[in-house]
C-alpha cells in the first residue's frame, strides 16, 4: 500500500521535473536573442493628420499624471482620426526600448521621448525627422522661436530642430524653511558645496530627517547627474582635450570623495537605491531638510505635496570654482525617419508641446502645474508668474545660466553637462554609476570605484571617442 | 534536450508493447510533432541567431549595423572581470540559497507532517509564497517590507535599537538571497513532505518499539529516505535559481556597484544599457554552454534518483 502510494507520487514528481527542466532550458536557450518584441506598426502610410500614433514616454509625473489623461479626455475628441497609444517606462528602460526601435527601424513608436543626449546623436545618425524644415516651417502657430534658447539649442543639430520640449529643467537645491531657521541657518540664494555641507551636518538627525537627499542610483540620468555637476564646478572633468580620461584626476576625486562622503554622513540612508521619484516622495514627507535635484520637482512638489511646497525654500545649484552648476536637461519629443501617420505624429508632438497645452494644464490643474522651463512665453505671462512666484524665475535662470559646450572650469573636447555626448556614454556612464552607487552603499572605496572607472574610461581609444 | 529524453525513457519502456512498426511508431509520435516544432522554433531558432550576433560587432547605439567580429566578442567575455564576478556570484547565490531553502523546507516538512488541527489550512500558507509570482514578490520585498524610511521590518525592529538599516544597499546581497529562501522554501517543503508521507510507518514503529529516540529515527532512518527527495529539490531548486532575474532587476537593480549582479542580469544589462548586441550574445552562448555542462551532470543525478525508485 505504502509503496504503491509512494512510486505515484514519485512519477508525478518526475513529470514535474521535466516540465521546469524543459521551461529553464529554454530560457536559458533564448537568451540574449535579438529579437525585437514590442507594438506593430501603426496602419497605412498616408501623409494626412490621421492614424495611430504610438509614443514612448518616461514614467515622470507631469507625463503619467497629466499628459497621458490629457491626451485621452481631450486630444483624441478634438481629433477623432488619430489613436494615440502610449507606452511609459522608467528612464533606464526608456532609452533601451527608444535605442532599439530606432536604430532596428522596427519603427514601433510614431513619437519618442528623448533629451539633448539623445537628439543630437540620433539626428547624426539619420533617426530623426528633421521638425523644423519638415514641420515647423509650415506651422507658423507653432512659435518655435518662444522655445526658451538654451532648451532649443541643445535640441539642434546643425541650427535645425530634431526634438521639441515637453518641460525642461535645470538642477537646484530645494530647503526646508522653518528646518533650517530652526537650527539659525540661513541659506544664500548662490551656495556653496562648502556651506551646504555644512548645514546639512547641522541639520542631520538620523532616523528622522536626513540633512541632505541626493541620488545614489546608479545611472549617468541617476547619481551621474548630480555627481557630474558636482566633479565639473570642482575642476573636474571627463576626458581632457586629447581624450584622456580625467576620473583620478586629483579634482575628480575631491568631487567624488565630497559628494561620496556628503551623502555617507548625512544623506539619506539607503541611497544608493534613489533617484528622482524616490528621492520626491521622501522630501515630499518632510524626511530631508535639503534636496538637490532637477527644477522640475518644484512642479510636482506644489501639485501633491502642498504643504511641504509652502514651507520650501530655493537656491541655485551649488558651487565650488565656478560660478553655476546647473546641469541642462529637456524631455522632448521627437519623431523617428521613416515612421508610419507621420502628420499625426506631428499633430501629437505639436499639441503636447504648444502654449495651447499650458493653458490647458493650468485649467485643469491650475498655473503651478503647467510643465515649466520650455517655452518663454509661460514665464511672461503674468498668471504663471503669480502661481509658481516661488521657483519660475530661480528655473528661467538655472536654465539660462547652462553651457552644455563649456562645462566644466578646463576646457574639454565634449559637449554637455551631465552627460558626454556621445555614444559610448550610454554604457560607460552607467559602469562609472555603478561604481559610484557602490563606494556611497560602502561596498567599495572611492578610490577603488574611481580607479575602476578609469579603466571603464580608457577602455576606448581617443579616435573612437572623437568619432 | 536528448539527454531528457534518455532520462524519462526508461520508465516508460515498460509499459510499451514490444514490436510495433515503424509506421505506428510514426502515428504514435505524430500528435507530438505540433509541440515538438514549437519548441523548436522558440528556442533553438533564438539559440542559432544568438550563435550568429555573438561573432557580429553589433550596437543598437551605433549606426551601420552587424560586421563581422570573429572571436573578439568573446575574448572580450573570458577577459570581462565582472562576467567572471558574474559567473561566481551566480553560484554562490543559487549554493546559499537552495541549501538554506532546504534546511528550513525538512524543518517545516517534519512540522507538518504531524497531525495537528488546522493542519490544512497551515499547509496552505506555508505553500503561500511560493504562488505569488516572483516579480510581485520582489516589489513587496523591496518596498513596504525593506524600505529603509517606509519598512516595515526595520518598524518592527526598532524597539530592539535596529534603526533604519538600508537592507538593499548595506546588505543587498543578503537580502536578496532571504528573499528567494523565502519563495523556494515552500517548493523545498513540498518534495520533503512528499517524501516523509510516503515513508512505510512499520520501520519507523519496530525502531520506536527499539527504544530509538525521536532524533534517530529521524537520523538513521528518515533522513536516508530522505535522501532522493533532498537531491531531487535542491536539483531542481538549482536549476530555477541560477536563471534568478526578477528578484536582482526589482530589488536592487544588480547593485549596489555591481554586488548582487548575477549572470542572467549581467546579459540583460549588456543589452538594455550597453546596446553591445554581440558582446551578450557571446555571454549567452558561453553561459548557455556551461548551464549544459552542469546540468548534463545534474541530470545524471537525476537519472540515479529515478534508478534508486525502480530498486525500490
Amino acid at each position: 500500500m505504502s509503496s504503491s502510494r509512494s512510486s505515484f507520487s514519485k512519477r508525478k514528481l518526475a513529470a514535474a521535473g521535466c516540465a521546469l527542466a524543459l521551461a529553464t532550458m529554454a530560457a536559458a536557450c533564448s537568451s540574449g536573442g535579438g529579437s525585437s518584441t514590442g507594438n506593430a506598426a501603426a496602419t497605412g502610410g498616408s501623409s494626412s493628420d490621421t492614424g495611430t500614433v504610438t509614443v514612448a514616454v518616461v514614467s515622470n509625473p507631469l507625463i503619467t499624471g497629466q499628459m497621458i489623461p490629457l491626451t485621452e479626455s481631450v486630444f483624441e475628441k478634438d481629433n477623432p482620426g488619430i489613436t494615440v497609444k502610449f507606452a511609459t517606462y522608467t528612464e533606464g528602460d526608456l532609452r533601451a526600448a527608444i535605442e532599439k526601435d530606432v536604430s532596428t527601424h522596427s519603427n514601433s513608436f510614431n513619437v519618442i521621448m528623448i533629451g539633448p543626449y539623445e537628439t543630437p546623436l540620433f539626428a547624426k545618425d539619420g533617426w530623426l525627422d528633421n521638425l523644423s524644415t519638415q514641420y515647423i516651417s509650415g506651422d507658423p502657430s507653432y512659435d518655435a522661436s518662444d522655445l526658451l534658447p538654451a532648451v532649443a539649442k541643445s535640441l539642434s543639430y546643425k541650427g535645425d530642430l530634431y526634438a521639441v520640449p515637453f518641460y525642461g529643467e535645470s538642477s537646484m537645491l530645494y530647503y526646508n524653511k522653518s528646518l533650517l531657521s530652526a537650527a539659525g541657518i540661513t541659506m544664500p540664494l548662490h551656495p556653496t558645496w562648502t556651506q551646504v555641507a555644512a548645514a546639512a551636518a547641522k541639520l542631520n538627525q538620523p532616523g528622522k530627517q536626513a540633512g541632505i537627499c541626493l541620488r545614489g542610483l546608479a545611472g549617468w540620468g541617476d547619481n551621474m547627474a548630480s555627481l557630474d555637476t558636482v566633479i565639473n564646478t570642482y575642476g573636474g572633468e571627463w576626458y581632457n582635450t586629447s581624450w584622456q580620461a580625467q576620473l583620478t584626476s586629483p579634482a575628480d576625486e575631491a568631487a567624488v570623495n565630497f559628494y561620496v562622503n556628503l551623502i555617507k554622513a548625512d544623506g539619506e540612508s539607503g541611497a544608493s537605491n534613489d533617484s528622482f521619484n524616490q528621492l520626491l516622495t521622501l522630501y515630499g514627507q518632510g524626511k530631508c531638510a535639503m534636496w538637490y535635484d532637477s527644477t522640475v520637482a518644484a512642479t510636482s512638489l506644489a501639485t501633491t505635496y502642498p504643504s511641504i511646497f509652502a514651507q520650501t525654500g530655493y537656491a541655485f545649484a551649488p558651487v565650488d570654482k565656478t560660478t553655476s552648476s546647473g546641469w541642462l536637461w529637456s524631455w522632448s519629443l521627437g519623431i523617428p525617419q521613416g515612421v508610419s501617420d507621420q502628420g499625426a505624429a506631428w499633430k501629437f508632438v505639436s499639441w503636447a508641446t504648444s502654449k495651447q497645452y499650458d493653458s490647458l494644464v493650468a485649467s485643469k490643474y491650475g498655473w503651478s502645474a503647467v510643465p515649466p522651463g520650455s517655452r518663454t512665453s509661460l514665464y511672461q505671462n503674468p498668471s504663471y508668474q503669480k502661481a509658481a512666484s516661488a521657483f519660475a524665475n530661480i528655473t528661467l535662470q538655472s536654465i539660462d545660466g547652462t553651457d552644455p559646450t563649456h562645462p566644466t572650469v578646463n576646457p574639454v573636447p565634449y559637449v554637455g553637462v551631465q552627460y558626454v555626448d556621445i555614444p559610448q556614454f550610454e554604457n560607460l556612464g552607467l559602469e562609472v554609476g555603478q561604481q559610484i552607487a557602490g563606494a556611497i552603499a560602502g561596498t567599495e572605496s572611492v578610490s577603488t570605484a574611481l580607479q575602476n572607472s578609469q579603466g571603464y574610461a580608457s577602455a576606448y581609444t581617443p579616435s573612437e571617442l572623437s568619432g | 534536450m536528448a539527454v531528457l529524453e534518455d532520462v524519462t525513457s526508461p520508465p516508460a519502456t515498460g509499459l510499451r508493447p514490444r514490436g510495433v512498426s515503424q509506421r505506428e511508431k510514426w502515428q504514435r509520435r505524430l500528435p507530438l510533432l505540433p509541440a515538438l516544432i514549437y519548441v523548436i522554433v522558440v528556442t533553438q531558432v533564438p539559440f542559432i541567431v544568438t550563435l550568429y550576433y555573438s561573432f557580429q560587432n553589433y550596437f543598437w547605439n551605433q549606426p551601420g549595423g552587424a560586421t563581422w567580429a570573429g572571436v573578439s566578442n568573446y575574448k572580450e567575455v573570458f577577459t570581462d572581470p565582472n562576467f567572471r564576478a558574474a559567473l561566481w556570484r551566480s553560484v554562490t547565490m543559487t549554493a546559499l540559497a537552495v541549501i538554506f531553502a532546504m534546511a528550513l523546507g525538512i524543518a517545516l516538512a517534519v512540522l507538518l507532517d504531524k497531525k495537528f488541527i488546522g493542519r490544512g489550512v497551515v499547509r496552505t500558507l506555508i505553500i503561500t509564497p511560493f504562488l505569488v509570482m516572483p516579480a510581485a514578490a520582489a516589489l513587496i520585498w523591496a518596498g513596504p517590507m525593506l524600505d529603509p524610511n517606509f519598512g516595515l521590518l526595520n518598524y518592527l525592529l526598532e524597539p530592539f535599537g535596529v534603526n533604519h538599516v538600508a537592507w538593499l544597499t548595506t546588505h543587498a546581497y543578503g537580502s536578496v538571497i532571504v528573499v528567494m529562501v523565502w519563495q523556494w522554501t515552500p517548493f523545498m517543503t513540498l518534495i520533503v513532505l512528499a517524501g516523509l508521507q510516503g515513508q512505510a510507518q512499520d520501520a519507523l514503529e519496530a525502531a520506536r518499539v527499539d527504544g530509538a529516540n525521536a532524533w534517530a529515527i529521524f537520523r538513521e532512518l528518515t533522513l536516508p529516505h530522505l535522501r532522493p527527495y533532498i537531491e531531487l529539490g535542491i536539483l531542481l531548486g538549482s536549476i530555477y535559481l541560477v536563471n534568478v532575474f526578477d528578484q536582482v532587476r526589482l530589488m536592487t537593480n544588480g547593485g549596489p556597484g555591481t554586488s548582487t549582479t548575477t549572470l542572467p542580469f549581467y546579459i540583460y544589462q549588456k543589452v538594455n544599457y550597453a546596446f553591445d548586441i554581440g558582446g551578450s550574445a557571446a555571454a549567452g552562448v558561453v553561459t548557455v554552454v556551461l548551464t549544459i555542462i552542469v546540468a548534463s551532470f545534474a541530470l545524471r543525478l537525476f537519472a540515479r534518483v529515478f534508478q534508486f525508485e525502480e530498486a525500490q
